[in-house]
C-alpha cells in the first residue's frame, strides 16, 4: 500500500447536491436527498484548475490521472494503482461486426480484482477513509464483493459483504479469501440489496453501493476518460456496455461530456448503446417501448446482469436514447458464444456479462444499428475464470494422449477435423 | 386494519424520529393516504400530488416489492408490515 505523502493536503469528499430536486448539502455517507428521496451526486468546484493532456499523460497509469474529475479534495490514500486497463484493438472483431474499428476496452484485467468494479471501490474506500469509516460493505452480484474484499484487505479495513445464496464457485471464494465477512442471502440481488439498505442505515457502515454510492458512482467515468485518451485524445463513434443497474451507462456519458467540456477532446458524446440477457432486460425493454421501467424476476446465467429492479435503469435508458443510441438484450446461448468469439476475435476472456457485450454488439451490428463507419468499444467488465460454469460445457473436450510423438503426429493430421473451434 | 410502516432515517426528520409507524387502509395506497394525513411533511417524501408512488422509493409489503403485487393497489391485511427504501443502484 502507499501511503499519500506527508506534504498532500487531507483527503476530503465533496459536498453533495440532489439530482432530483437540486438540494444540497454537506459531504457525508448517504445517498439520499432528505428532501425528496432523490439520488445525490457530488458537487464539483466549477472554477478548479483542470489539467492539460501532457500533465495527465505525465502521470501514473492509475486511474487517480483523471483525480480533478474525482469527487475529492487532496490525495487519494487507499488503491492508487486501480485502473488505466488496456484498450485492446481487435480487428477480428470489426470484420465480424462489419464496422470500421473494434477495441476491446479490457477491464478483466482491472487490478486488483479482475473486474470493473475495481473502479468504483478505488472511489468509495477513499471516500470511507475521508469520513473515517472503518467498516464497509455491498451488496454484491459477485464482481463487486470480490471488489470490496481485495480492497478492504489491503487498507485493513473490515469488510461486511453480502450476495444472493446462488452464486458462482470463484465468485464466492474470490470474496471469502480476503477474510471478509461473506454473508449468502436467500433470494435475488434484488432482495440483497434492500437488505444492504436497511443494514446500511441501521449500522452505520460505508456500504460502497448504499450509503457511498455518491462518490462510488463516480469510479466509473474514469472507464470514458480512458477510452479518449488512449485513442489518442478522441472519441470513438459508439460504446457498447453492459447494464446490471445502469449505472455505467450514465456514468460513460458523464465521462465523455466531461472531457469535451474540458476542451481536452473535440465531438460530440459517442452513441452509447447498453447490452442485457433477455433473461433480465427490464432497461432493454424500457429503451424499446418507452414509459416506466417494470422490473423483472432474473432468469438467465449472467448472474452480474441479473437485477431485475435497476435504480439508474430510467437514467440508463435517457442516456442511450439522448446520445442516439439503442439497447439489445441476448439470450443464454448467445452470450456463451459471445465469450466464445471474444475470445477467440481478441483475446480477452470474459465472465458471462462480457459475452452478453458482445453478442449485442453482434445483434446490433446485424439491426444496422453499427454501421460500416463506426470505431467502436466494447466495454468487457470481467474476467472469464470467474465464470467457468457458464462456458465450459460449451468447448470441446481437449484430447488425452499417451507421451508419445506418434498420438502427436496424428493430432496433427486430423487437425482440420478436430474440433477446437 | 393496522398496518406498521417502516421508515427510513431520512425520513425519520418529519415524524419527530419515529422509524416505526402504524397506519390504516384496505390498500397500501390508502395506508399511505392515512399516513401522509396525520404527517403532512412526509407527504409530499411518499407519493407524489396525484397520489402515486415515485420511481425512486420502492415499496416492500412483507419484503416483496409492491410493484409485484399492484403498486398502492395491492391489498394489505392486520399485522403486514411495509417497508419504505428510496431506490439505490448496485452491481
Amino acid at each position: 500500500m502507499t501511503q499519500a505523502s506527508i506534504a498532500s493536503p487531507p483527503l476530503t469528499a465533496r459536498p453533495l447536491r440532489c439530482r432530483n430536486c437540486g438540494a444540497e448539502r454537506a459531504a457525508a455517507p448517504i445517498a439520499i436527498c432528505e428532501e425528496c428521496l432523490g439520488p445525490l451526486d457530488p458537487v464539483y468546484e466549477p472554477a478548479r484548475p483542470l489539467p492539460a493532456r501532457e500533465t495527465i499523460a505525465g502521470r501514473a497509469p492509475s486511474l487517480w490521472r483523471y483525480k480533478e474529475w474525482l469527487p475529492f479534495d487532496g490525495d487519494p490514500v487507499w488503491s492508487l494503482d486501480t485502473g488505466f486497463t488496456p484498450l485492446v484493438d481487435a480487428p477480428a472483431l470489426a470484420r465480424r461486426f462489419g464496422v470500421a474499428r473494434v477495441w476491446v476496452k479490457n477491464d478483466t484485467v482491472s487490478h486488483p480484482s479482475l473486474s470493473f468494479k475495481d473502479r468504483v471501490v478505488a472511489a468509495a474506500i477513499n471516500a470511507a477513509a475521508a469520513f473515517g469509516l472503518d467498516t464497509i460493505g455491498c451488496a454484491s452480484t459477485g464482481n463487486l464483493a470480490n471488489a470490496v474484499a481485495a480492497h478492504a484487505a489491503r487498507a485493513g479495513l473490515t469488510a461486511w459483504i453480502f450476495i444472493p445464496e446462488e452464486l458462482e464457485t470463484a465468485k464466492v471464494v474470490g470474496t471469502s479469501v480476503y477474510g471478509s465477512r461473506l454473508v449468502r442471502v436467500r433470494g435475488t440481488y434484488d432482495d440483497v440489496n434492500r437488505l444492504c439498505a436497511q443494514v446500511a442505515d441501521r449500522f452505520g457502515w460505508g456500504v460502497v453501493n448504499v450509503n457511498l454510492r455518491p462518490y462510488y458512482g463516480e469510479g466509473s467515468k474514469t472507464v470514458a476518460y480512458e477510452i479518449a485518451e488512449q485513442l489518442g485524445w478522441r472519441f470513438p463513434s459508439a460504446v457498447v456496455a453492459p447494464m446490471a443497474g445502469g449505472s455505467l451507462l450514465t456514468k460513460l456519458r458523464k465521462g465523455f461530456g466531461e472531457f469535451g467540456a474540458a476542451g481536452l477532446v473535440a465531438g460530440g458524446v459517442p452513441r452509447l448503446y447498453g447490452a442485457q440477457a433477455s433473461g433480465c432486460a427490464p432497461i432493454v425493454r424500457l429503451v424499446e417501448r418507452g414509459g416506466e421501467l417494470q422490473p423483472e424476476l432474473p432468469r438467465t446465467i449472467c448472474r452480474s446482469l441479473a437485477i431485475g429492479n435497476p435504480a439508474d435503469g430510467a437514467f440508463a435508458a435517457r442516456a442511450i436514447r439522448e446520445t442516439g443510441g439503442w439497447a439489445a438484450a441476448v439470450g443464454d446461448a448467445e452470450l456463451v458464444e459471445g465469450i466464445r468469439f471474444l475470445a477467440q476475435d481478441a483475446g480477452v476472456f470474459a465472465e458471462t456479462a462480457g459475452g452478453v457485450t458482445a453478442a449485442a454488439a453482434l445483434a446490433l451490428a446485424r439491426d444496422g444499428r453499427l454501421g460500416p463507419e463506426d470505431e467502436v468499444v466494447l466495454c468487457v467488465t470481467g474476467h472469464g475464470l470467474k465464470t467457468l460454469e457458464a462456458v465450459g460445457n460449451a468447448l470441446p473436450e481437449a484430447p488425452v494422449i499417451a507421451a508419445r510423438l506418434r498420438d502427436v503426429t496424428t493430432l496433427v493430421e486430423e487437425e482440420r477435423t478436430w474440433p477446437l473451434r | 386494519m393496522a398496518i406498521t410502516l417502516n421508515l427510513p432515517s431520512v425520513l425519520a426528520t418529519h415524524t419527530g424520529g419515529a422509524r416505526t409507524i402504524e397506519a390504516t387502509g384496505r390498500t397500501l395506497g390508502e395506508a399511505v393516504a392515512d399516513v401522509a394525513a396525520r404527517y403532512p411533511a412526509l407527504a409530499p417524501r411518499l407519493r407524489d400530488k396525484e397520489g402515486k408512488p415515485y420511481p425512486f422509493v420502492n415499496f416492500y409489503l412483507n419484503d416483496e416489492d409492491v410493484r409485484f403485487r399492484g403498486g398502492f393497489a395491492a391489498p394489505v391485511q392486520d399485522g403486514d408490515e411495509v417497508t419504505v427504501i428510496p431506490a439505490i443502484a448496485g452491481g
